[in-house]
């Protein structure tokens, strides 16, 4: 459903990211790996708009789009098929998390507030904070943010969930609450991309690995496999290295 | 010390100062400050967005509405236009030159307070799908105008003083209204010290009620003053 090709992208005459390709069936779940600096958040936020790319090609539901060159329009309908999860949550912190839940709903597809409030209930009890409803960002704990950002990214029933290493700014304890609840969605056959250092739950959950170093995938490949048998010898050095932690 | 005389007259006057107040120096101020925000917010957002060609039109507004004293820009419109076949009436001209020289000054604060909203927040209301607008308007400017609030406020409290200028330009105001006063019974002293506390007494009420909003607007749960 998602196929991205040569995209390239600097920063102040840097490159970042060298020619990547990347292809993303439905229902797949997509480990992004690699050492900081290699670029993968980058990555990410080129493929929702968040950076504007330098260059290459992607498919998304059948049509090509030149990344570079992309109009506003076709950003935002694509965004409309997409989902964000942040790294530091970014929960609006204005409102509430049913109002972070529904607003999306509300504002931008117009949906009747009734509605978009008891589907931003039923996502809540969903990620288990039915009884968080009412309460502001500033009073969840780290864990419970990033659940309510799931539960808003879900919202708008994305095809593709795009997750920005969801649980680096998290404790032990609170990141195994955020993994569950993916893990739950990767069991329901959700399309997910995920950022992450957590390579226990991307051997457990993910069904296809890359691993991203300077910018260029130097591995890629079913989950087994790249876990199991990784043929580059920079991959079997970046999980041997990261074992422990895992 | 003070003589049966002038307390007689201080007492007297009071009311005579306290109804130009009331009548004129408070909706003067209220009616010249909504617009004053109504500029802010728009000079603040066209630089946050870095509009182009806006962009530099309100930062020129701003480096002409700070750069030069508001009394010069009240005699500039009130006695100077005139020349150029703009009459104004004293009010109008009093409403528009304390309305854009506080709108430069607070759109410096909004605009300072637009960037102190993570820009996660915006972000991540694209990300749901909003347009740049409607995250602007959900999201990041109610964060601002409550980070913005003390300052604004500390603004309004400015105004109501400056106000006392407007004299100048022959609006009756309270200060306009003593000077008078004062020059009839030549109780300089005693009078232009009423004056100063019925303003001080102007800004305490500001200043609480200041305290009461900030309470109620609390902080989106957090502790408060953030």
């Amino acid at each position: 459903m998602l196929e991205v090709r040569g995209l390239r992208k600097s920063f102040d005459g840097q490159e970042v990211l060298r020619g990547v390709d990347l292809r993303v069936n439905r229902g797949d779940v997509v480990a992004i790996l690699g050492s900081s600096g290699s670029g993968k958040t980058t990555l990410l936020r080129c493929l929702n708009f968040l950076e504007r790319s330098d260059g290459g090609e992607m498919r998304f539901d059948g049509t090509w789009f030149q990344m570079a060159r992309m109009s506003k329009q076709d950003i935002a309908q694509l965004r409309a098929k997409t989902a964000f999860v942040f790294q530091d949550y970014n929960l609006f912190r204005n409102k509430t998390a049913l109002q972070n839940v529904a607003l999306g709903l509300t504002v931008a597809r117009r949906m009747p507030k009734r509605e978009a409030q008891a589907l931003g209930r039923q996502l809540l009890a969903k990620v288990g904070l039915a009884d968080r409803a009412e309460h502001y960002p500033s009073q969840l704990s780290g864990g419970q943010q990033q659940r309510v950002a799931i539960a808003r990214a879900l919202a708008t029933n994305p095809e593709i969930l795009y997750f920005d290493e969801p649980t680096s700014a998290l404790d032990p304890e609170r990141t195994g609450e955020v993994l569950a609840v993916m893990r739950e969605l990767a069991e329901e056959g959700r399309t997910m991309l995920v950022v992450t250092h957590e390579l226990g739950f991307a051997r457990q959950a993910a069904s296809q690995a890359i691993f991203l170093e300077g910018g260029e995938v130097v591995e890629a490949g079913p989950a087994r496999a790249f876990f199991d048998h990784p043929q580059q010898g920079r991959t079997q050095a970046f999980l041997r290295g990261i074992q422990p932690v895992g | 010390m003070i003589s049966e005389r002038l307390l007689g007259i201080l007492l007297e006057s009071f009311w005579q100062i306290l109804l130009p107040g009331l009548a004129v120096t408070i909706p003067l101020t209220a009616v010249s400050f909504f617009f004053a925000m109504v500029i802010a917010v728009l000079t603040a957002m066209v630089q946050f967005a870095k509009v182009p060609v806006l962009r530099h039109v309100a930062r020129f507004y701003i480096w002409v509405a700070r750069g030069t004293p508001l009394l010069v820009q009240l005699f500039v419109v009130f006695y100077g236009l005139p020349d150029l076949g703009i009459l104004l009436e004293p009010i109008p001209a009093a409403i528009i030159v304390f309305s854009l020289n506080e709108g430069a000054y607070c759109a410096e604060t909004v605009r300072a307070a637009l960037e102190a909203v993570p820009p996660g927040q915006m972000e991540a209301g694209r990300c749901v799908g909003m347009s740049y607008l409607q995250v602007m308007r959900c999201v990041v400017l109610p964060q601002a105008m409550r980070i913005a609030f003390p300052s604004l406020s500390n603004s309004l409290i400015a105004m109501v003083k400056d106000t006392s200028l407007a004299s100048n330009i022959t609006v009756t105001e309270m200060f306009m209204e003593t000077r008078r006063i004062a020059s009839a019974n030549t109780e300089f002293l005693g009078l232009y010290i009423e004056v100063g506390l019925i303003y001080l007494l102007f800004c305490t009420v500001l200043t609480k009620l200041q305290r009461v909003v900030e309470r109620r607007l609390g902080s989106y749960g957090g502790p408060a003053g953030r």
